[in-house]
């Protein structure tokens, strides 16, 4: 292809002293051609995202600026464009899409008028044809009851409908750019499988460039044309998808390729002990309800509904649901962070259910839980020694004897020992989960409730602390109740899968039965979805 | 990137309020070195010029301002300093509670804490040492019992907000009492915003402190710089030092305190600093 949309030659952005590096974005050259999308693909820090607000001008002037480069759009040099007629190219000639929907658009403007406004300064149209034109261009992205979308306001639209909204605002000038920063990612899987059929459906269209820039391999290999691979703001590797997927030739590129844990479950022992660690029957929550003394009784949600399930003994149990599915509830009322409405909670045979927090304290060394946030979940004000060994310490283990547990149990995770004297923010996002992993197993439990451990980290440090969980699981005779909406990392380490959707469990097996015969049509959905299903490597 | 102490200490305007507020700590901690007559003793003839026999001159009847001005340092930074503690403390202990426990406690504090919000609070500090009958400790206390509230609810919120952090959670699961994850967990890490509220209230007390002794409700045996202003008032147009002298001490002061606060918000926010 011979007609270049967009093309970024030597760019190098440079980032305030106060930052860790000096240039977020070093000596980067890539071009975009009409009608294709170029992924850009890179863990957090790899300068992706700068580099796409270089394009448009959109850095946080005056400390992260660009040092040198150019960036060639019709025929002129973006960088050196005045502001105003940026002004002119963002929207007109190039659009964005950000990853959050919701911060993106105003929230006290109905979504039809945030678009109409968008001709409304841009074009000559009547407001009769630019009414018309807005609902066309609504019904172009496949919102349902277009006409009736137009007058909401945007909290009243799912996240879903919301990135449809942004994609039509992007869309509606035909720009022959788009930009798209993670436009999923805030998503569930089986609403972003639709975004991104939208995205590449629109695109094919209407003849757009994308430059799409996504963490995720999986989103690469279900819509790119191209690839560029960045790190540290350097580029790594650029190539078509399927030559890069199937044959990376950097070893950054291998390395991130061979860590996207791979859809086909791992072959298990299917041994199948009586005895359960966890048993759950019947258990409800209802959120909602509670008046203030001035307030109004809130609207009840029923976040479960009479779940009934069990964790075996030494084996690990994925529950996969997509946001709002109350995995997460099921998860707070089994470490009694919540008081479950009805049904049971046999924790080793013993009922906890609607225990008090005194009475919890003698099962709570039982279950333990790995938390979703690694920079949330470990205080910053307390050492990593004193983090590891608080739970130790309130069961009457004298201070030396907790710490030197801490230390050896920091061994046991792969940190060094002399972490114990060490704040947390001394220490990377992987790091700090293992340190939440080592902090879990300080009181001995028998299960280990982790809740989306791997979440928020690089698919490169996933890998790592699934590996870890995995090993430690097996090597410490646990069981691991593992709360993921991925189900590639359930698939990684899980021997037994149960889907949740609305509260309520609508399929419960072993992890290869499920992933090869789906019953449940939610559970085929769900595996419908995940991005880049048919590629393996 | 820079520590703490190097933002603190490399800004200028921290410098120069540290500076002024060093000079006025050092001078009221050796008030009776440099002035060693009470305040209160005539010591010559009415207004006598400052640089004329004593460095600042003398007052209506016959007082010396420079001493005034010494032991004054003394009475307003002692009342100012109790009563910002005061309230910090009584604040932080309704807004931890209130924010932690959440709920009908949450609900009662918040409105006991609007109630007293809602009283204009110099008029209700003239009230309080009015009832009290005027001395400092009746003075520290109308000053903390208006000024407690602000505090309460930044200390709210910042709880309401360290609360839902999964480091609390951790420590529910660990089996921490509820009070001690309140205190060990959750209060170290309210402690910016506190700081820098806790600076600038002191800055406020010292007006307040200087307002009710200008109106006469100050400590009576205490000299204090705003019981100056209010002695010389009348005289202003004939004897301008007796006023101009205090009040320029209690606007330097107020302002280094507003520098110094304002330098510790930065400094602890460094990123909103520079924006």
């Amino acid at each position: 292809m011979s007609d270049t949309v967009l093309s970024i030659e030597n760019l190098t952005v440079a980032l305030p002293s106060w930052s860790d590096r000096p240039l977020a974005v070093n000596d980067v050259s890539l071009s975009i051609n009409r009608n294709e999308i170029l992924c850009v693909v890179g863990e957090s820090g790899s300068g992706k995202s700068v580099m796409a607000k270089a394009i448009l001008g959109l850095l946080p002037a005056p400390h992260v600026r660009v040092t040198n480069g150019q960036v060639q759009f019709d025929g002129r040099d973006l960088l050196k464009t005045s502001e105003d007629d940026l002004r002119d190219v963002r929207g007109k000639n190039i659009s964005m899409i950000f990853q959050e929907p919701m911060v993106a658009l105003n929230p006290l403007m109905r979504v039809g008028k945030q678009i109409n406004e968008i001709f409304q300064i841009h074009t000559d149209m009547t407001p009769e044809q630019r009414h018309q034109r807005v609902v066309d261009i609504f019904a172009d992205v496949h919102l349902p009851e277009p006409d009736r979308i137009v007058s909401s306001y945007p909290h009243e639209l799912s996240g879903g409908q919301r990135q449809r909204i942004m994609i039509a605002m992007a869309l509606a000038l035909e720009p022959s750019l788009i930009i798209a920063d993670e436009p999923t990612t805030a998503l569930d899987v089986t609403t972003e499988a639709q975004i991104l059929r939208l995205l590449k459906e629109l695109q094919e269209k209407h003849g757009t460039a994308v430059l799409f820039i996504t963490h995720d391999f999986g989103v690469v290999a279900e819509i790119a044309d191209r690839v560029v691979v960045m790190r540290y703001g350097q580029l790594i590797e650029s190539g078509n998808t399927e030559n890069l997927l199937r044959a990376p030739q950097e070893n950054y590129t291998k390395a991130l390729v061979a860590a996207v844990p791979s859809l086909t479950p791992r072959h298990r022992v299917p041994e199948r002990t009586p005895a359960s660690v966890l048993e759950l029957r019947a258990l409800q929550k209802t959120y909602g309800g509670r008046a203030g003394v001035f307030g109004a009784k809130g609207r009840e949600v029923k976040a479960v509904r009479e779940v009934s399930l069990d964790v075996p003994k030494g084996r690990s149990l994925a529950l996969v649901g997509e946001s709002g599915s109350g995995k997460s509830t099921l998860a707070r009322c089994i470490v009694g962070l919540e008081k479950p409405d009805g049904g049971e909670i046999l924790l080793d045979g013993e009922n906890i259910a609607g225990l008090s927090r005194k009475q919890m304290m003698s099962y709570r060394h039982l279950v333990q839980m790995v938390f979703q946030d690694p920079f949330a979940s470990l205080n910053p004000r307390h050492r990593v020694g004193n983090i590891i060994a608080l739970g130790p310490k309130l069961r009457g283990v004298p201070h030396t004897q907790a710490i030197d547990k801490a230390r050896e149990l920091l061994g046991l995770v792969g940190l060094q020992e002399d972490a114990v004297d060490r704040y947390p923010h001394e220490f990377s996002g992987g790091q700090r989960q293992r340190i939440g992993i080592a902090r879990a197993l300080a009181v001995e439990p028998k299960l280990i409730l982790a809740d989306e451990p791997v979440s928020a980290l690089d698919v490169s440090v996933q890998k790592q602390v699934l590996e870890l969980l995995d090993e430690l699981r097996q090597s410490l005779r646990l069981s691991m109740l593992f709360i993921t909406h991925d189900l590639r990392v359930a698939a990684h380490v899980c021997d037994d899968v149960a889907v949740m959707r609305q509260g309520e469990i609508v399929e419960r097996g072993s992890t290869a039965d499920i992933f090869a015969n789906p019953v449940h049509e939610y559970t085929q959905q769900l595996l419908d979805s995940v991005p880049g299903k048919l590629w393996q490597h | 990137m820079k520590t703490f102490w190097q933002r603190f200490f490399g800004n200028p305007r921290v410098i120069v309020g540290l500076a002024w507020l060093g000079v006025v700590l050092v001078v009221a901690i050796i008030a009776p070195v440099l002035a060693p007559t009470d305040p209160f003793d005539i010591v010559g003839k009415p207004f006598l010029k400052p640089l004329d026999t004593y460095v600042l001159g003398t007052d209506s009847l016959g007082r010396s301002i420079w001493s005034g001005l010494v032991h004054g340092a003394r009475t307003t930074l002692i009342i100012a300093v109790v009563a910002t503690l005061a309230s910090v403390i009584f604040g932080t202990l309704v807004g931890a509670v209130a924010g932690y426990y959440g709920g009908l406690i949450d609900d009662a504090l918040m409105r006991l804490t609007e109630f007293f919000q809602t009283i204009p609070s110099f008029i209700f500090a003239i009230v309080l040492v009015a009832i009290l009958a005027p001395s400092a400790t009746s003075l520290v206390i109308a000053i903390a019992v208006v000024s407690w509230p602000p505090i309460a609810r930044v200390v709210r919120g910042e709880v309401l907000s360290v609360k839902a952090r999964e480091f609390v959670q951790a420590a529910v699961i660990a089996g921490q009492a509820d009070l001690a994850i309140l205190f060990r967990q959750v209060l170290p890490n309210t402690m910016s915003p506190l700081i820098v509220t806790g600076s600038l209230l002191v800055a406020t007390a010292i007006l307040i402190e200087s307002a009710l002794s200008f109106l006469g409700l100050g400590a009576p045996n205490l000299m204090s710089w705003g019981f100056m202003v209010g002695a010389g008032r009348s005289f202003l147009r004939d004897a301008w030092w007796l006023v101009t002298i205090p009040g320029i001490a209690i606007l330097l002061t107020v302002l280094s305190i507003n520098l110094v606060g304002e330098g510790l918000n930065d400094a602890l926010n460094p990123r909103l600093a520079d924006i």
